[in-house]
């Protein structure tokens, strides 16, 4: 039961259908990949698991056995899933600091108080290993924040939050090369038996650096093919038209 | 994009509470010259203030309604229907143990004495038509501060009372100014002498306990020269299904170099009309600055203003508003330099929620003959629905060549997908919105002494925590 299970999974935003009885598990301790060109409808699938409330949903989104559909958006945060975002939002006047104690504080029971101080050595190491300057703990959340210092205050609010499933969206778009090793390696060091990643890229690149158990092909609102990481170099040299056959055969 | 839903309830409910008092002072309903006669025979007051109260009657009657340019709601006050004064006593108690235990009770539920005991250098809080305590640490008192009602303000010190009194806000200022001026009671009088530099604050809380009552608390305070006072009233009262009213004046004089910072953390139940008139004078290098939140009452309408008179003075409006659910904060801030090299500046953010409306209202006034002056007006709205609304009305007039103005105003609206950000990260729909809130407030609420940017921050996530289903 630990994993993070999509079963025939729709997802419409007003008539429009956008993920078309799509199925994936996750297992804790593994990582997947969804790659897919863009309009596949990777990022949909990824806000739709996070409980985005514009869509329209059905199938079963089941974490660790218990259903999510229905469940807010920032109960599945609670109990564990984690969602960085392709575009991360920006808070005006709410300092990156209290914007994850507050994340943290949410967790807690009525009545707890997180410890300050140890919340900030806590946030300080982790801003350390991904290369974050202290200044940015009180810069507002995103605010004037390059794509790169974005991505990487994504992965920094994922190590505060250590969920048990994290989805990745589109995360090395924007990064040059040393910001995505730095990403990469802030994601490796997280790895391990009690983290199940789901990583949406459209470029095999990514994956030279967080190497998957899994690669899946996402074409129409589907997954048509999945495979090894072997998947990724062959969608690298060969582009994903040879896949479109499958795809129709999918729909058939 | 859809928006984040909010439904009608919202929730401030910590003052939501009254007790059943037999009064012994009640000038009944409706409002004539025998309602004044009554008032001033149970405060024996001067025959000056019973002339100065009864010509004030003739200006309110005189005076229209102001619905040419502000809310029609304003028709839905029913003058007859309100009880004018409601009082066991005009004497205060200067021990909470002699108060009254209803109103004891009160106050210490709204944690007044703890306060008083904290951080405050002197206290007055007022029950409907009275203050039921007031007192000054002796400390401050021994400086020569005068800190009483205007009761006792007229009375025992009538020589700097009646040079100032009534003479920032003239009685014919607007209707509800000549309303406060007929049937005044309550308010603070407070004088700081020369060169006395009050450390902590003095603090007012004003409480409406009674159904169909109307409030009219009359402040006056005056710094010498050189002086520095720091001033702040807080305010709730139950919820009644009638309207309650409440009208007060308030003004300031800060003599030659003196600094007056007055605060209002103003959270009225969801039925009070609040009509207040505020402005203060300030001469040669004074200071003058109102922090001004609204985050109660049906209908506030309120400008502060501070007229600089002398050379170098300075007048400053910081404003807060919140409207929720059916409720219109109109307020806004008025400048008027009458002397070179004054500088003013206000800063007004708004929140509406829901179908809640928020209305900035600026005046600034800089005649050609002066040079030097500055003003700066900056006015940030929030719109937390789409369907909720904000309106700026600035009317600046800035003459002459040797003057500067400086004018930004925005709007801009917490989205669905900022959010579902937060939400992503574990916080609930009313934790997302009153963080933006406080985010969008936040450099304002940093220049409030420490308590009161706690009041407010727990205010407004009371009130956003309230807004969400």
């Amino acid at each position: 039961m630990s994993s993070l299970q999509i079963k025939d999974l729709h997802v419409s935003i007003g008539d429009k259908e956008i993920v078309r009885g799509l199925n994936l598990e996750i297992k804790k301790g593994e990582v997947h990949a969804v790659m897919g060109l863009n309009g596949s409808g990777k990022s949909t699938l990824a806000k739709a698991i996070a409980g985005h409330p514009d869509y329209t949903v059905t199938g079963s989104v089941l974490l660790d056995g218990e259903e999510m559909m229905g469940v807010e958006p920032d109960e599945r945060s609670r109990k564990g899933l984690f969602l960085a975002f392709q575009y991360p939002n920006e808070i005006p006047g709410v300092s990156n600091a209290n914007f994850i104690r507050a994340a943290l504080q949410a967790r807690l029971g009525e009545g707890e108080e997180l410890d300050a101080v140890e919340f900030y050595e806590h946030l300080y190491e982790k801003m350390d290993l991904l290369g974050i300057k202290r200044e940015m703990t009180s810069r507002s959340v995103n605010e004037g924040f390059s794509g790169g210092e974005k991505k990487r205050n994504e992965i920094l609010q994922m190590m505060m939050l250590a969920p048990t499933y994290a989805i990745m969206d589109e995360t090395d778009s924007g990064l040059d090369i040393d910001a995505l090793k730095v990403v990469a390696e802030g994601v490796n060091a997280q790895r391990g038996p009690n983290l199940g990643i789901l990583l949406i890229t459209h470029y095999q690149r990514l994956l030279d650096y967080i190497v998957p158990d899994i690669v899946h092909v996402m074409m129409d609102g589907q997954i048509v093919k999945t495979g090894g990481k072997e998947l990724a170099y062959e969608l690298e040299a060969k582009g994903y038209d040879w896949l479109k056959p499958e795809a129709e055969l999918a729909v058939a | 994009m859809s928006s984040p839903k909010a439904n009608i309830d919202i929730d401030r409910s910590v003052g939501d509470f009254h007790y059943k008092m037999d009064y012994e002072f009640d000038a009944g309903t409706g409002l004539t010259e025998k309602t004044i006669d009554y008032i001033v025979d149970v405060k024996g007051e001067p025959d000056w203030v019973r002339e100065f109260r009864k010509h004030a009657l003739r200006v309110f009657h005189k005076k229209p309604m102001p619905t040419h340019w502000a809310s029609k709601d304003l028709n839905n006050i029913v003058f007859d229907n309100i009880r004018y004064y409601l009082s066991s006593g005009t004497t205060p108690k200067r021990n909470w143990e002699d108060v009254p235990e209803e109103m004891k009770q009160t106050f210490e539920r709204l944690g007044i004495p703890e306060q008083e005991r904290r951080f405050l250098a002197g206290v007055e809080a007022q029950f409907d038509s009275e203050a039921a305590y007031s007192n000054i640490k002796k400390a401050v008192g021994d400086q020569g501060v005068i800190f009483v009602g205007p009761l006792e303000g007229l009375r025992d010190h009538p020589e700097i009372f009646k040079k100032w009194f009534g003479k920032v806000i003239p009685t014919s200022d607007n209707k509800f100014a000549a309303l406060n001026s007929a049937v005044f009671s309550g308010g603070s009088f407070i004088y700081v002498p020369p060169g006395v530099k009050v450390k902590h604050p003095l603090q007012a809380y004003f409480r409406i306990n009674a159904e169909n009552f109307g409030q009219f608390e009359r402040t006056l305070i005056i710094a010498d020269e050189g002086a520095e006072v720091m001033y702040m009233e807080g305010c709730t009262a139950p919820k009644f299904e009638t309207a309650t009213l409440h009208s007060a004046v308030v003004e300031l004089v800060a003599l030659k170099g003196a600094k007056i910072q007055y605060i209002t953390v103003q959270n009225w139940s969801n039925n009070v009309f609040n009509l207040v008139t505020k402005r203060g004078l300030a001469m040669e290098d004074a200071e003058i600055k109102w922090i001004d939140c609204n985050i109660g009452s049906r209908l506030t309408m309120k400008y502060p203003g501070v007229v600089m008179k002398g050379r170098g003075a300075r007048g400053e409006v910081i404003s807060i508003a919140l409207a929720g659910e059916g409720q219109h904060q109109d307020t806004g801030a008025k400048m008027v330099h009458m002397a070179d090299n004054t500088t003013s500046n206000v800063v007004s953010k708004s929140i509406s929620v829901g179908t809640g409306r928020a209305t900035y209202r600026g005046l600034v006034h800089v005649p050609k003959h002066l040079k030097g002056c500055k003003n700066n007006t900056e006015c940030d709205a929030l719109l937390i629905n789409p369907n909720s609304r904000t309106d700026t009305y600035p009317a600046i007039t800035v003459r002459g060549e040797k003057n500067s103005l400086q004018h930004e105003a925005s709007v801009s609206q917490v989205s669905a997908e900022q959010i579902f950000y937060m939400q992503s990260r574990g916080l609930t729909e009313g934790q997302a919105m009153s963080l933006s809130v406080n985010g969008f407030v936040n450099d304002l609420v940093r220049q409030f002494p420490m308590e009161y940017s706690v009041e407010l921050k727990r205010l407004i996530d009371l009130q956003m925590e309230g807004s969400v289903g």
